[in-house]
């Protein structure tokens, strides 16, 4: 019962990862862009969603009808204003430059909100569980859950159903093509950053409502979503999904066999995968 | 027009001159005990550390394409050797750090065969994942502190040389002697037939392979001798140190960050740029370091704007204005001198 236990925790925990990771998977398969500084934009989520709720004094979850957009403008103004200009064939550039953005992302909110743990305050939902079949769940990690499937699915539905994802789809096949069709390539970008982002909003404020964090966590997230989007397989977002319950339950299991193996049994089992699949389990992209 | 009237030569007047003012500046920083204090001793070897680093990173990312952002694994490891060959092997710390490039190397051979199945950025956060997987090992080990780390016995440091003055000047020579045998080693590597192989993968992938070099041997050879140098490096900064922690072996922003900054600004896939890089990284550090974490913004801010402005760094706007090169690497072709 221990062990079933930890499973699905862990399966809990994943939905958490699967929303690191959700826009990772998102801006690569629309356009072939890896995100250094995605970690730390999670980071930049947790704290707005923090500032939000103590400056207005209302729930985070209410934070949030803030913080979404505002990191959907930060995404767009980002993408146009200095992603775009790296795009190309040469991967350096923007490796280089969100490896930059990282750094300059890290710094600000070292200098704003000091090196010293927060947390966001969400009252009684912090605590809050449920009893099923003698396991009891927190509500906060099924909520999380549940919050990660529905936003993987908004983010399929937008993909396959709307004209905007079909504008995306369209840039990600040919992006001549698409501008000769009349797309401006730009501008879709900015909207798959801007997407992307606002889904970073949503795990920024669910990260930091679960644990404590500070201006220094990003790096760990982008490898948590990182490790999600590969076992997953690269741009397949229900994969990516799979590919955090994955790495959650490694991680749960691992700590249960002894506490200081947590995260290294998540990127062994992340490593024994790659070993086995490069391409991770489901993959819809070849690279 | 004939063939033979033209000639194709290597070096050039400022290559010539080059090599004369840079064996120079080697002879007279040898001699730098003579005529430097103890702190500008000391800040010159951790100026030669890194740029010994960036030399290597520079040839992993401008020549092979492998951006790595995991090179602390390697810093880290030999860190670690260091400390775990002069403790429990009873080993002399420098035959220990020959020792630590050599396990370097071994471990780096199962890594690059993981890891190689990546591609460009997702290669990128994999060397990542595997640096995070040697700390938190490493942080698993008790007999070498865990977590906390541990320090270096008084006994072993005292085997370096007997005084302080004497270890000072070791170390500093030290640090001396493997940034020069790193240029040294990557220049001769570029100009043998593998650098050749290499600088064509650099120029087009494709058509380097299509004339029938093994793209991946070479990437995987210059991985193995980049870890094996990288962990010798870090086993010599570790030495400097005198004190080791998970933490501080495997920081992502110490040894890979701030390194990649030194090569992006210098100008990457040139042998001057991370020498330029890493005499302007100090001297801004030497400058801003006051400003703390405003400091890092603004080097995070100097790095995009180069990278998008002036892809090529320092040397490269310097290049193509006075069209000069100071490593004789690439061929020139001029009418032949008539006698």
């Amino acid at each position: 019962m221990e062990w079933v236990n930890a499973i699905l925790q862990g399966a809990l925990l994943g939905g958490l990862y699967a929303l690191f990771a959700a826009g990772l998977s998102l801006i690569f398969g629309v356009m072939r862009l890896v995100n250094i500084a995605h970690g730390d934009l999670i980071v930049l989520g947790a704290y707005l969603g923090l500032s939000v709720t103590l400056v207005l004094g209302v729930h985070p979850l209410v934070a949030l009808v803030l913080v979404v957009p505002a990191m959907a403008v930060i995404g767009y103004v980002l993408q146009r204003c200095i992603l775009n200009q790296t795009l190309g064939k040469d991967i350096l550039p923007p490796l280089l430059v969100t490896f930059g953005l990282s750094v300059i992302i890290q710094n600000a909110l070292l200098e704003t909100y000091t090196a010293d743990p927060q947390k966001i305050s969400a009252g009684a939902l912090e605590t809050a569980s449920l009893s099923v079949g003698g396991l009891s769940f927190g509500v906060l990690p099924v909520m999380t859950f549940v919050i990660a499937v529905a936003v993987i699915a908004g983010l399929q539905w937008v993909f396959y159903r709307t004209a905007l994802g079909r504008a995306f789809r369209a840039t990600s096949d040919n992006q001549e093509i698409a501008q000769l069709m009349g797309l401006n390539r730009r501008h879709i970008f900015g909207l798959a950053m801007a997407l992307a982002l606002a889904v970073t909003a949503i795990a920024g404020i669910l990260l930091g409502i679960r644990t404590s964090f500070d201006p220094s966590i990003g790096g760990g997230r982008l490898i948590f979503g990182f490790e999600a989007v590969i076992i997953g397989g690269l741009g397949n977002l229900w994969g990516t999904l799979v590919g955090g319950i994955i790495l959650g339950v490694a991680q749960t299991v691992g700590a249960k066999i002894d506490p200081g193996w947590q995260l290294l049994a998540g990127h062994l089992v992340f490593l024994l995968i790659l070993a086995i699949r490069p391409s991770g389990l489901f993959p819809r992209i070849k690279e | 027009m004939m063939a033979s009237n033209y000639s194709v030569t290597r070096s050039s007047g400022a290559t010539k001159i080059a090599a004369f003012v840079g064996i120079m500046i080697l002879v007279a920083l040898i001699a730098a005990p003579l005529w430097a204090g103890r702190a500008d001793m000391r800040l010159m070897g951790e100026l030669f550390l890194y740029l010994a680093l960036a030399s290597l990173w520079n040839l992993m990312a401008g020549y092979a394409g492998l951006v790595s952002v995991g090179q602390q694994a390697y810093v880290g490891f030999g860190g670690y050797m260091l400390f775990a060959l002069t403790m429990f092997g009873g080993l002399h710390p420098v035959l220990a750090i020959a020792i630590a490039g050599l396990l370097g190397a071994v471990i780096s051979i199962p890594v690059a065969l993981l890891i190689f199945r990546l591609r460009g950025a997702y290669f990128a956060i994999g060397t990542w994942v595997i640096a995070e997987v040697f700390r938190l090992s490493f942080a698993q080990v008790s007999t070498l502190g865990g977590g906390s780390g541990s320090s270096l016995p008084a006994g072993i440091v005292r085997s370096l040389a007997d005084s302080r003055a004497g270890r000072e000047h070791l170390s500093y020579w030290l640090a001396l002697g493997s940034a020069a045998i790193v240029i040294a080693a990557v220049f001769l590597f570029l100009r043998s037939r593998n650098g050749l192989a290499l600088t064509a993968i650099r120029d087009n992938e494709l058509a380097a392979g299509s004339l029938g070099i093994d793209i991946w041997r070479t990437k995987f050879v210059v991985y193995i001798v980049t870890a094996a140098l990288t962990a010798m490096i870090g086993a010599l900064i570790f030495l400097q140190k005198l004190r080791i922690s998970p933490d501080a072996a495997f920081s992502v922003n110490d040894w890979t960050a701030f390194v990649i900054f030194i090569v992006v600004i210098g100008g990457i896939g040139t042998l001057e740029g991370p020498i330029i890089g890493t005499l302007l990284f100090f001297l801004l550090r030497e400058t801003l370091a006051d400003l703390g974490t405003i400091y890092l913004m603004v080097l995070g801010a100097v790095a995009i704007v180069i990278m998008l402005k002036a892809p090529n760094g320092i040397w490269g706007l310097i290049r193509n204005r006075f069209d000069i090169e100071l490593f004789p690497l690439s061929y020139r072709v001029k009418p032949a001198q008539k006698d």
